[in-house]
């Protein structure tokens, strides 16, 4: 080709800020919002507050406002943030799109200025549309946490999966604090609709960085080969046995039936391959930990017998959920606290404010 | 009209293959006289403007054919006086506006409606017919009348025309008319709910992606249509080229001695899909911005001459519009104003591009490709449409000053060669840089 030039854009027609949007301290909207040693301080402090007298934790937000902004339903997401804000003391507000003015055709933007309006410091979003936490803390200059965006990220529940990972593999002292290291020789699969699936991106993208191996397995209209593009240490298989026997970790997700947008599969060919049942786990998975986001679908990704096994941590992922959950809320309002005139986010464009 | 008489500048006319230091003399909104300096002759007590033009470029007025104007219907986007005069800003004096107005222009009388007086427009405006009533791919419009009431090509510019037989239809009738059709290459079967390039970034971000066949398989279905034509040529002319694989096609076509052209946008040949960076709704635009090697291949097919045009696909949308979730943003971004600038930084500066070469994808070669008689030159009885600017000079583009009522840009802060000093459209000044 030409002597177009190799580099992706031409920076010498850029300003040093273009493209850069300032970001709001205490915001998770993706996992590479947080640095290892961000991540070692979540942990430690999810630990600590799960350990902390009821008392003494309610009083940390004593008074304080976060709002639950829920453009989708959700049970496990929706309560445990909500429990995780009212046990440190903050008072909560759950506005969910079928019972407000959104239903009426307000903008997120609209939305997210008046719960601020309303004194909210932290909004909690779960939103249909890939990317809608980035709109929502520019419009508010707020601390999102991202509840789940489309099909891009769920931060929060990756954190819990990675809590839930380092209790059950190394003992709950170990859950603490993690390196690039941590999680070197472990083989992390992630199962089913991955095209769909914002927990497996987060999980995808965060495991890998403390030295995890990624292995997506599925279907390829529900697993495109690029999926293994989107960032190192993960690379695919779709013959499930085998991935289980080289797994210590198998994450089983739900066919997202709202999101296959006309696509037709074989419900009973995608059991036949891809349903993890006992047998299978016993032939190939015998001591590997069985993880879900939920919700499950039982005689779907897998039978009532392995969801309720021994070797399924499903129950406490939602218990870990809590804790993480309460370090993201402390972390967002404790960076309000001592960032409070951090400008609010804007595009370096700032004539698009 | 006072005469005006454009003294010492660089004239670059590609039409006339000018590049020398001359005078232009414009009167009664044609060019007069393109003389030796200092030899102009005026009237015995002739009012002339004079522009002194040492150290700029004078060359003609650039043409855009791909601009959607936004009237009737959306004037809080733009009005065909705030479009136009964006594009006088950025050098333009003439604009071919798409049909994709409220409602579609597929019939005589809006097309009239938008060339009238009253519109305010300050250049040229030449309207482009839907292809089909409505844009609704089912019914032609009247070609012939179009043609007559000023139309300058026919296309269903967003709605793609899919169905063979109506493109079939499209192709003869418009060939009877002598219009080109021109298309929005995209099977838009695979690409719905999709809005950026598909790959590893859309995965990586949750969105749904437009694959590049999308675009090469109906350029590809296009060009075979158009291959069954025995006895009449009609012109294709394909809208905003973005893949590699369309380029190509568009190639073998003009190879095989088709009549096919085509046009590139300055977003299609500078960028690619990392500047949606974290769901920039400014870098959403259809065709979406793709990878660096389709990039490239834009660059390149420019520097060969394979790309008729520059077009900007100038597409205004208001700010609410565009602050909106990334899926639900409407597609498209202003370029009037930035469209000399960036070509002048990347095709001229960095890739050496000949500056005539430049000023004739901006000007002389899109005014052939849509016959725009007197356009696009400064031949003596040419329309004295011209464009004055300092080729060495580097500025800031500042979205907010922009003349477009919109400001949805991703090109905000960037700085841009090639400065305008003064547009004329039909002999009179209708844009003149401050300070």
């Amino acid at each position: 080709m030409s002597k177009a030039n190799e580099t992706l854009s031409p920076p010498s027609l850029q300003s040093a800020t273009h493209g850069t949007i300032n970001r709001i301290a205490g915001s998770v909207i993706s996992v590479d919002d947080l640095s290892l040693d961000d991540l070692s301080s979540v942990l430690h402090l999810a630990t600590l507050l799960e350990n902390e007298d009821a008392l003494l934790r309610s009083k940390r937000l004593a008074k304080r406002r976060v709002a639950l902004l829920f453009y989708e339903s959700s049970t496990r997401t929706r309560t445990s943030f909500e429990l995780a804000a009212k046990s440190l003391g903050a008072d909560t507000a759950l506005i969910s799109s079928l019972s407000s003015s959104i239903e009426k055709g307000e903008s997120l933007k609209d939305t997210g200025i008046t719960l601020r309006a309303l004194g909210a410091e932290c909004i909690i979003l779960r939103h249909l549309s890939s990317g809608a936490p980035y709109l929502l803390e520019k419009s508010t200059g707020l601390p999102i946490l991202n509840g789940g965006d489309g099909m891009h990220e769920h931060p929060s529940q990756a954190l819990l999966d990675l809590r839930t990972i380092l209790t059950r593999l190394f003992g709950a002292e170990k859950a603490m604090a993690v390196d690039e290291k941590t999680l070197a020789g472990v083989t992390v699969s992630i199962v089913g609709d991955i095209l769909h699936s914002r927990v497996a991106r987060s999980n995808a993208l965060l495991l890998p960085r403390l030295g995890a191996r990624v292995v997506f397995c599925g279907p390829a209209p529900l697993l495109p080969e690029l999926a293994a593009e989107i960032g190192p240490g993960i690379e695919i298989d779709r013959d499930f046995d085998r991935v289980l026997d080289r797994s210590q970790v198998v994450m089983m997700l739900r066919i997202q039936g709202e999101r296959l947008a006309g696509m037709r599969l074989d419900l009973e060919e995608y059991k036949l391959r891809y349903q993890l049942n006992q047998e299978r786990q016993a032939a190939h998975a015998p001591t590997a930990l069985l993880l879900h986001p939920g919700p499950i679908i039982r005689g779907l990704e897998l039978t009532a017998e392995v969801a309720d096994g021994t070797q399924s941590a499903i129950a406490e992922q939602v218990r870990h959920g809590v804790a993480i959950r309460m370090a993201l809320v402390l972390r967002a309002l404790e960076a309000r606290k001592t960032e409070p005139v951090k400008k609010a986010a804007r595009n370096a464009k700032g004539s698009q404010a | 009209m006072k005469t005006i008489l454009i003294r010492g500048g660089r004239v670059i006319d590609p039409a006339s293959s000018l590049d020398a230091e001359l005078d232009v003399l414009l009167r009664d909104g044609k060019v007069a006289a393109i003389d030796a300096p200092g030899q102009s002759k005026l009237k015995k007590d002739e009012e002339v403007e004079i522009i002194e033009a040492n150290g700029l470029v004078v060359a003609p007025g650039l043409v855009d054919i791909h601009v959607h104007l936004r009237e009737p219907g959306q004037i809080y986007k733009e009005t065909i006086a705030s479009g136009t005069a964006a594009a006088a800003a950025g050098g333009f004096t003439s604009v071919c506006a798409m049909p994709n107005t409220i409602p579609v222009n597929d019939s005589p009388e809006t097309t009239r409606w938008m060339q009238s007086a009253d519109r305010g427009a300050v250049i040229h405006v030449f309207p482009i017919a839907a292809a089909t009533r409505g844009s609704a791919g089912e019914a032609l419009s009247e070609y012939g009348s179009l043609k007559a009431a000023g139309a300058v090509a026919i296309t269903d510019d967003g709605k793609p025309i899919l169905n063979d037989a109506i493109m079939r239809q499209a192709l003869a009738a418009a060939a009877r008319a002598g219009l080109p059709v021109i298309q929005h290459a995209e099977d838009t079967r695979l690409t719905a709910n999709g809005s950026m390039n598909a790959g590893p970034m859309a995965f990586r971000l949750g969105l749904r992606g437009m694959p590049t066949e999308a675009e090469s398989g109906l350029v590809e279905r296009d060009i075979r249509l158009l291959a069954e034509f025995k006895d009449t040529r009609p012109h294709l002319h394909v809208a905003h080229v973005s893949t590699a694989a369309a380029l190509e096609s568009v190639r073998r076509a003009r190879r095989n001695g088709l009549r096919v052209t085509c046009e590139v946008t300055p977003h299609h040949f500078l960028l690619t899909e990392e500047a949606v960076g974290l769901y920039d709704t400014n870098a959403k635009m259809n065709p979406p911005l793709r990878s660096a090697a389709d990039r490239n291949a834009m660059l390149a097919g420019i520097l060969d001459g394979t790309v008729d045009a520059i077009a900007t696909d100038h597409a205004p949308h208001a700010t609410h519009e565009k602050e909106q979730e990334f899926e639900r943003a409407p597609n498209g971004i202003t370029g009037l104003e930035t469209a000399l600038g960036l070509s002048l930084s990347w095709l001229h500066k960095t890739h050496k591009l000949a500056l005539t070469s430049v000023i004739s994808l901006l000007s002389t070669q899109p005014a052939a490709v849509l016959a725009l008689k007197g356009r696009g030159s400064l031949a003596v009885g040419s329309f004295a449409d011209v464009v004055i600017f300092d080729p060495a000079k580097e500025w800031i583009f500042k979205a907010k000053q922009s003349r477009s009522k919109s400001n949805n840009t991703p090109f905000d802060g960037y700085t841009l060669l090639g400065k305008v000093h003064f547009t004329i459209s039909e002999g009179r000044v209708v844009f003149q840089a401050r300070g």
